[in-house]
């Protein structure tokens, strides 16, 4: 007679170590399980740990980039750790920290008990760590002369620099490809359990918009990162296979790789956002004590959203030299993009609109989002003219660009994230002296950091230089104070995660006053698996 | 006399306008805290930056608004000052869709005629090259300088980084033109439309002067234009900007714009010394010739790479010293070149890799030089010579 598979995990027990023995503990439990919760912990774990690897590869950048002239390290060392920052910060944290959200809080906002493919889960998250070994790898190889070390190329992979390049290409191919298959089925299940396990009565236009973000999100990664594969694997043929996709003398072009790259890499970058556009509602919502304005609104503009991304690719690219067709054509569809992500922001300014806020760590955050991403907006409006592109294209305005729209958009909307689910997730209440000191901390330093990357770039500082003229000097040192005062900074929200999980105050099941929504009627933290009763909506 | 209140209005709008507009200017080329474009000096950077002006004022005017509403939100509508949430959740009334609806009618406007229009403009004018072109100018990327070619005038230069390596590495004081200084600059004659072609030799780079407000990719393989017409004489700097590899940050641009009769001069000028530097590949040269013009190229030209006491970084930049290439016959007997022999690599270069066909930008009597140098130094010890007239034959 069998205990070993218990029937009765209809019941909650009281903690979730042990399931009348069909659970594991110990480190097997986490090799091997399937529940979105755990899983969820994981790939937001792990986020977490390489937030801080990137990071501190960048601030040793920033440290060279000081003071002009070759302080630190040579120009193919910092060419390295540029590219790989990139990768890591993107692939290897913003990633999977939203696909932590996800797994965590689909399941729960639609009262659903997991996702609808739990292996295929456990699988994906774990595809991520050796392949954020391969990325890394390489550096170390370097230091024992195999290789002459990681990719060096900027995230971007150029041919035909990275026909040349040595190892180090190789390697970060295999990580992008082991990556791209991670998030396709992350891709998968997130649409199948959208579309197969919401709870009676929740019909499409009542799904959460945290859970279209991710739908639309899903949809595009889905679409875009088989192109992305593919340009990969051209360029690994061309260096070792004796194809010339992208070499004139063989009959490619080089241009061949920006279009591919970009037709993911486009899409990518609302891929990173869509999942925070999708959790902004619910925490203004919230902290405003109001219900969400424009939901209709904000589903059609991600959706728009997501359709325009596709077409409007080669705007990484005007001084390529195409056509002037090309070139207007581009122009005016990436500026069109402004036009349903200003209704994003009209909604969300309409939310709190004559709510009653009160202004916890994450509403500070989703307040700081909504500032710090509008600039990022305006300045992508202004980089989508062409002519004056010229002079922004490759200068540190691109740099500071996608900063403000990656780290004031992304990550910061990832801390919203963490700080408004957190108390679900643990059953604590973190600090909220230290959120707010996260915070402050985070935004002063952020703009320190990135507001002089603008002025440089204007004042004509080329991207991806190690060393650079005189007249760029003073901008430089203040955006390096600024950098090392945001990555210590970053210490403060992992202590504050850290200090939760293990002990805090009790958080309520409705954790913050104006909290509306299914995850919000079960305990904090949830029970085992989570919805054991499907709950009906009216 | 005009009414108090009336001048100081007029000053309290005047003296903040004014502060506006002066970080609007654009700054000198070598100002310290500069937040805005170097002065443009031909026809696309003055639209360039004016539409930039323009455009920073559209998106700092949203900005303010939008923020000021969002602030006036946050601070009326707070809990602890007793606001109470109202419960709308989307437009109710025609009132609240023209509210809605006229902010995004605004933006429609602001972006496909307030800025789309003179974009268009721009974009159509800056890609005009071949209308009334005075004079061609080529450009051709090489890891890591530029070579620049005068097909009308038959001169063929490359420009290469001048800063010494020590104010590089912090040995020395750096001068005032650091990193954006050349042995052979560029020169153009000042009012004449120059239309520019670009390509390049082994990666992608990017020519990129921003006083001239031109910017455009060197693609191997492949021709790309792109056209100035200088309004002012002076010395324009600028960058490569295409991450390149190694010393991308390291191989600048500048260009001297010129009255015409200086550019003819100076035509005159090149033609005869570059004639003087490819002379004398008939005559036979002396070993100390040799190997005291190789140490010349090899310090500008290889050491980069393969170090000045060519040891190299392996793999990507293997070692000369005790090279088996370089150690190996320089010819086939009968004087024909050898595959993978010393002066194959130096010629030829090597596909897939840094090692750049030199054949291209040295002279018959610099490679001389510089292959004799390296077979005998570094621990090499060939005891051979190869004479300029053998590389001429070569081609």
């Amino acid at each position: 007679m069998s205990n070993a598979t218990s029937a009765d995990h209809g019941s909650s027990h009281a903690g979730h170590h042990t399931h009348g023995g069909h659970y594991q503990g110990g480190v097997l439990r986490w090799l091997t399980t399937t529940n979105h919760k755990d899983i969820g912990t994981m790939y937001l774990t792990f986020a977490l740990i390489m937030f801080f690897v990137g990071g501190a590869m960048i601030l040793a950048v920033r440290a060279e980039l000081f003071q002009p002239g070759l302080q630190l390290m040579q120009p193919e060392f910092f060419n390295q750790l540029i590219g790989v920052h990139a990768l890591v910060m993107i692939f290897a944290a913003l990633m999977p920290a939203a696909t932590g959200f996800a797994n965590w809080q689909i399941p729960l906002m639609i009262g659903a008990p997991d996702m609808a493919l739990p292996r295929i889960n456990n699988w994906g998250f774990w595809l991520l760590p050796p392949a954020a070994l391969l990325l890394t790898l390489p550096f170390f190889l370097a230091l024992f002369g195999i290789g002459d070390g990681a990719v060096a190329t900027g995230w971007t992979l150029y041919a035909p620099l990275s026909v040349q390049g040595g190892i180090g290409v190789d390697f970060a191919i295999f990580a992008i490809h082991i990556l791209g298959v991670s998030s396709i089925l992350g891709s998968i299940n997130i649409i199948v359990t959208i579309f197969n396990l919401r709870a009676p009565g929740m019909t499409m236009m009542k799904l959460p918009l945290f859970a279209w973000g991710w739908l639309i999100t899903a949809f595009l990664l889905i679409a875009t990162i088989p192109v992305l594969a593919g340009a990969v694997t051209m360029l690994l043929t061309d260096r070792h296979f004796g194809t010339h996709f992208f070499n004139a003398a063989g009959g490619g072009d080089p241009i061949l790789f920006q279009h591919l790259f970009w037709f993911f890499g486009h899409p990518e970058v609302y891929i990173l956002l869509l999942p925070v556009w999708g959790l902004m509602p619910h925490v203004v919502s919230t902290f405003s004590r109001k219900p969400i304005y424009g939901y209709k609104a904000q589903v059609y503009s991600f959706i728009a959203i997501g359709l325009l991304s596709v077409v409007v690719w080669a705007h990484h690219f005007f001084t390529a030299g195409m056509p002037v067709p090309a070139l207007l054509y581009f122009m005016y569809s990436t500026m069109s993009i402004s036009l349903p992500l200003a209704v994003l922001f009209f909604c969300w300014i309409a939310t709190m609109w004559r709510g009653s806020m009160t202004f916890e760590t994450p509403m500070l955050f989703a307040l700081g989002f909504i500032v710090l991403f509008g600039i990022a907006g305006l300045t992508g409006l202004v980089l989508a003219d062409v002519a004056a592109d010229a002079q922004y294209h490759h200068s540190y305005f691109v740099v500071a660009h996608f900063h403000y729209a990656l780290f004031a958009g992304g990550i910061m909307g990832v801390m919203t994230g963490v700080y408004y689910w957190l108390p679900k997730w643990t059953g604590h209440m973190f600090s909220e002296k230290l959120g707010k000191l996260h915070f402050w901390l985070t935004v002063l330093s952020f703009n320190l950091t990135f507001m002089p990357q603008f002025f440089l770039g204007l004042a004509g500082m080329p991207r991806r230089i190690p060393d650079y003229a005189l007249q760029f000097a003073e901008f430089n040192a203040i955006s390096t104070v600024g950098a090392f005062i945001l990555g210590f900074s970053q210490l403060i929200f992992a202590y504050n995660i850290w200090r939760c999980v293990r002990g805090g105050e009790k958080a309520s099941d409705k954790v913050w006053e104006g909290t509306q929504g299914l995850e919000w009627e079960l305990a904090s933290p949830p029970p085992h698996h989570s919805w054991e009763v499907q709950p009906v909506i009216k | 006399m005009p009414h108090r209140s009336c001048l100081r209005a007029v000053f309290s709008a005047a003296l903040p306008s004014t502060a506006f507009l002066a970080a609007l200017l654009p700054a000198p080329a070598h100002a310290d805290f500069s937040w805005n474009f170097p002065t443009p000096v031909t026809p696309i950077g003055r639209d360039t930056l004016h539409m930039h002006n323009e455009f920073m004022l559209i998106i700092t005017a949203l900005f303010v608004v939008v923020f000021a509403i969002m602030i006036y939100s946050m601070i009326k509508h707070r809990k602890s000052v007793g606001h109470q949430p109202a419960k709308f959740s989307g437009p109710t009334g025609t009132v609240q869709w023209l509210w809605a609806l006229v902010p995004f009618a605004i933006l429609l406007f602001i972006d496909f005629v307030l800025m789309g229009i003179p974009a268009t403009h721009a974009v159509i004018d800056m890609e005009d090259t071949r209308t009334k072109a005075d004079l061609v100018l080529k450009v051709t990327g090489m890891q890591w300088k530029w070579q620049y070619e005068y097909p009308d005038s038959g001169i063929k230069y490359t420009s290469t980084l001048s800063t010494p390596r020590e104010q590089i590495a912090n040995r020395e004081t750096k001068g005032d033109n650091y990193l954006l200084e050349v042995d052979n600059p560029v020169v153009l004659p000042v009012g004449k439309k120059v239309r520019i072609l670009l390509t390049s030799t082994d990666v992608i780079h990017t020519w990129w002067v921003p006083q001239f407000g031109v910017k455009r990719d060197a693609i191997p393989g492949f021709l790309r234009e792109t056209w100035v017409r200088i309004e002012e004489p002076g010395i324009y700097r600028g960058q490569c900007a295409e991450l390149c590899g190694k010393d991308h940050g390291f191989m600048p641009v500048v260009v001297h714009a010129v009255p015409e009769p200086e550019y003819l001069a100076w035509v005159d000028e090149k033609k005869t010394e570059l004639a003087a530097a490819a002379a004398g590949s008939d005559k036979t040269w002396s070993r100390e010739e040799l190997l005291a013009k190789g140490k010349d190229v090899y310090g500008k030209q290889c050491a980069v790479c393969h170090q000045p006491d060519g040891q190299g970084l392996p793999p990507a930049f293997p070692p000369l010293a005790g090279s088996k290439i370089v150690d190996s016959p320089l010819l086939s007997p009968d004087g024909k070149l050898l595959k993978d022999s010393h002066v194959d690599r130096v010629l030829n270069g090597k596909e897939g890799t840094a090692m750049q066909a030199f054949k291209n930008t040295l002279s018959d009597n610099e490679l001389a030089a510089v292959i004799t140098f390296e077979r005998n130094s570094f621990g090499n010890a060939r005891g051979d010579q190869i004479q300029p007239a053998q590389i001429k034959a070569l081609r």
